[in-house]
């Protein structure tokens, strides 16, 4: 049971980095990249309630929910990719004597945590305020490997990206993933016992399973060696907790006197305890996600006012509703072919922390890419055709993510006598939406300069940020992109004209 | 303290003291850093030599891009003449964006493929294909339809990557020092197969100004004297021979392009060793005069060439 259950880890394990590895623009060729997101009931859920669909490909995430009622938390040991790392951690960090092992594996009362968090998560979820993602084990491993583990190992050697990538705040992302690994050397698979609110969404699930663990108490000597060996935390020596246990079938393999087996009910079989919450907490928790929506939603963000900054990807749905879908996962981000999609850290508000927005200074929008459309698995950023990215018939007007602005005092034709124009060459709107006029401007010495001085036509500007991108004032461009016009928003915008959709 | 303990302690502690004052003496240094003397690359002169048998530029014109290819090498001495057995031939297209081939904003496939065909005959231990792109070069080599024709005429993409570019002395009069992509330091010959379009500042983009992807670092400063720039590049890459891409021509909203409205069809390839008089040449294309074009007369001035192509031998041909 044991080894089966480790090919079967090793496999699922597998399947996520390759469909990490396939995430760009070589080698997506129609595979579901986002599958182990579809397959996540809470991400489902989530979205369920803040956008009150079942947005497509998330239906998966039925065929593990009816399992589980069946099966039980089958999920955690044998699919989920943050489940098997952690107890790949557990066994490399974690050589302890029996004595402990039986101490560190009893239940205990902090493992409720999860549920507080579930419900406080669920709670805001209902109330419009998707968070989700800041716990959900699957949007955080996607996460963790898109910013963090997946940038440090690109090279020459293993060319993950296109160029080695760097990701705002990127370093933040990695250090959590590090710390709930690490967190398996106090106890094994902490996260999986404490923190994670999909294993206590799946553990509710869970509770009348047919199928369990079950303990025959004429055969048991009480020897506690399934304790021993038990990941879940779950007492398989007791009264077992069947919302606990996630099934890695180790106290049957444990049990010398084959006195443990997954099935159904037999006469000898010993009794099971229900879940275990503090009621009382379970209420705290769920005021404190009441009283903390409106605070969220009382304070300044991209929601209540746009922001220069906050670019959003092509396709993206208006601020309100990408926030209710956004997950946070970063699939978008590993996708991005040139690393302009980056985690926001508090630009977008508390709400909008890790969400996709573009910074030009990393990268540009290309503008035949739709990438991150296609692999957002909640379309937040809604998937989009290249014709109506670049308004190409029957679209009437390309997708705007912003619009660029000169900055005259920096920029070297309008400030420094010295001709440049780089912006106009890299624009790839057809006509350009940076023109120029020709000019012979005196110099400190009276000496007319021949210069082309450039402008922005707003209404034909998609926002794309190449210009910034490749300005030669590097360090601040000396033209920049802001959001403002963006085909999202209504009110986000100045022009009159021709600033359709 | 025995009298063993303590010879043991005094030789560990002096042992101690004599490794740090050994490491002081060896680590200290005048400089506040200590650097290793940088190697400073130099490129090749790609060139073979000139030949009074042949013309010096070929024209054709035609719509069987594969048959004018080798119809042009065969009128400047057959393609022997440039690529011996066993040579390392790098290609030097304009894959500058992420268009197709239809919106004529980088060298059309067909002539790329055709190349790498003519030197893969001749003998070439290796063909590689390669520019430093503007847009993301993995859309760029796909869309545009040159990784595939190249890999078809069994030819290989060499995308340069930030490490790829090592420090190699240009010897310009502004472009001394800069990073240069180590694949035209690694190739025996250089074929350039640019492709005439319109550009907003130099006024248009040919063969000289298709050296802008040998170099990396920060390019984009070149525009503040765009001219120089492109002489001091076309005579740091002397190439094996260059073939122009005239058979689409963007006449507007170049370089980047993006719309077919602005592309005219011209059906012509002009091959030779001249790159003045071959940028010369393709100005009619786009109704421009050499007069107008500084660097023309700049890259004439430094030897590069001839900018007046008539007083050239000069062979024109239509097939097909
Ligand atoms: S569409 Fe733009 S933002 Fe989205 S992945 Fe492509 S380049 Fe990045
Ligand atoms: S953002 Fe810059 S490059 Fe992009 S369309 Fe606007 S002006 Fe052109």
């Amino acid at each position: 049971m044991r080894a089966l259950r480790r090919y079967h880890a090793t496999f699922f394990l597998g399947m996520f980095l390759f469909f990490l590895l396939v995430s760009d623009f070589r080698h997506l060729r129609g595979y579901d990249v986002s599958l182990f997101l579809e397959l996540d009931p809470l991400t489902a859920l989530g979205g369920l309630l803040t956008s009150h669909t079942l947005y497509k490909g998330l239906a998966w995430s039925l065929v593990i929910l009816l399992s589980t009622l069946f099966l039980g938390r089958f999920f955690c040991s044998w699919v989920c990719p943050l489940g098997i790392l952690n107890q790949l951690a557990g066994y490399l960090f974690n050589r302890r004597r029996p004595v402990d092992a039986y101490a560190d594996n009893r239940y205990r009362s902090i493992f409720r945590v999860k549920y507080y968090l579930l419900t406080a998560l669920l709670l805001l979820a209902l109330l419009g305020g998707l968070q989700i993602g800041l716990l959900d084990p699957i949007a955080l491993l996607e996460r963790s490997f898109a910013v963090g583990v997946l940038p440090a190992v690109h090279g020459r050697e293993i060319p993950l990206y296109p160029y080695q990538p760097y990701f705002h705040g990127g370093i933040l992302i990695s250090m959590i993933l590090l710390g709930i690994l690490l967190a398996n050397r106090f106890m094994p698979r902490f996260w999986c016992r404490v923190m994670c609110p999909l294993g206590a969404l799946l553990g509710v699930f869970a509770l009348r399973a047919p199928l369990r663990i079950r303990r025959d108490v004429d055969r048991c000597t009480s020897c506690s060696r399934c304790l021993e060996a038990c990941q879940g935390g779950c007492d398989p020596h007791t009264e077992l907790r069947v919302s606990e246990c996630h099934l890695c079938m180790n106290c049957i393999e444990a049990c010398s006197e084959g006195a443990l087996h997954y099935g159904l009910s037999q006469p000898r079989s010993s009794v099971h305890q229900s879940l275990d919450i503090g009621r009382r907490r379970l209420v705290e928790s769920g005021v404190t996600a009441l009283a903390l929506f409106p605070m969220l939603r009382s304070s300044r963000s991209a929601f209540a006012h746009p922001v220069p900054e906050v670019i959003r990807p092509p396709g993206a749905l208006p601020e309100g509703d990408f926030l209710a879908r956004c997950i946070k996962c970063a699939a978008c981000m590993r996708v991005c072919p040139t690393n302009v999609l980056q985690p926001a850290l508090l630009e977008a508000g508390l709400e909008g922390l890790w969400t996709p927005i573009l910074i030009n200074a990393q990268g540009y929008c290309e503008q035949y890419c739709v990438l991150c459309g296609q692999v957002c698995p909640t379309a937040a950023i809604r998937p989009l055709s290249v014709a109506e990215k670049v308004g190409a018939k029957p679209f009437p007007h390309p997708i705007r993510v912003g619009t660029a602005f000169f900055d005259r005092g920096r920029c070297l034709p309008w400030a420094m006598h010295t001709p440049c124009i780089v912006c106009e060459e890299m624009c790839p709107t057809s006509p350009k939406a940076i023109w120029f006029q020709s000019v012979a401007i005196p110099d400190r010495e009276g000496k007319p300069v021949a210069l082309k001085q450039p402008f922005v036509e707003p209404s034909r500007c998609i926002g794309c940020g190449i210009c910034e991108n490749k300005c030669p004032v590097v360090d601040q461009a000396a033209i920049r992109v802001t959001s403002v016009g963006e085909s999202r928003s209504q009110r986000n915008k100045m022009i009159l004209k021709g600033d359709v959709a | 303290m025995s009298r063993r303990q303590f010879i043991r302690e005094i030789s560990i502690t002096s042992g101690l003291a004599a490794g740090i004052g050994v490491g002081g003496w060896l680590a200290y240094s005048n400089e506040p850093i200590r650097r290793q003397p940088e190697v400073i690359h130099k490129l090749r002169d790609f060139r073979v030599p000139p030949s009074a048998h042949h013309p010096q530029l070929a024209v054709v014109r035609g719509t069987d891009v594969p048959r004018m290819t080798r119809e042009a090498i065969t009128r400047l001495g057959g393609i022997e003449r440039f690529i011996q057995r066993g040579d390392k031939v790098l290609l030097k297209p304009n894959v500058g964006w992420d268009r197709q081939p239809e919106q004529a904003a980088n060298t059309g496939p067909e002539l790329v493929a055709a190349m790498v065909r003519l030197c893969r005959e001749a003998g070439a231990k290796a063909v590689w294909v390669t520019d430093h792109s503007l847009n993301d070069p993995a859309r760029c080599f796909f869309r545009s339809g040159i990784e595939e024709a190249t890999h078809q005429a069994g030819g290989e993409i060499r995308l340069p990557r930030q490490e790829d570019f090592v420090r190699a002395d240009l010897g310009g009069t502004l472009l001394k020092v800069w990073p240069v992509s180590r694949f035209f330091l690694e190739a025996d010959k250089v074929i350039n197969l640019p492709i005439v379009k319109h550009h907003s500042l130099s006024g248009c983009t040919l063969a000289m100004k298709n050296w802008y992807g040998v170099i990396g670092g920060t390019r984009n400063r070149l525009h503040q004297d765009i001219h120089t720039s492109i002489v001091d590049l076309a005579a740091a890459v002397r190439p094996t021979l260059t073939v122009m891409d005239a058979t689409r021509v963007l006449q507007r909203n170049g370089p980047t392009g993006g719309s077919v409205a602005d592309v005219s069809r011209e059906n012509t390839l002009i091959a030779g060793l001249d790159e003045v008089a071959i940028d010369a040449f393709s100005l009619q294309f786009l109704n421009l005069q050499p007069e107008t074009v500084p660097f023309l007369a700049l890259g004439e001035q430094r030897g590069l060439g001839h900018v007046r192509w008539q007083d050239l031998n000069v062979s024109q041909t239509q097939i097909g």
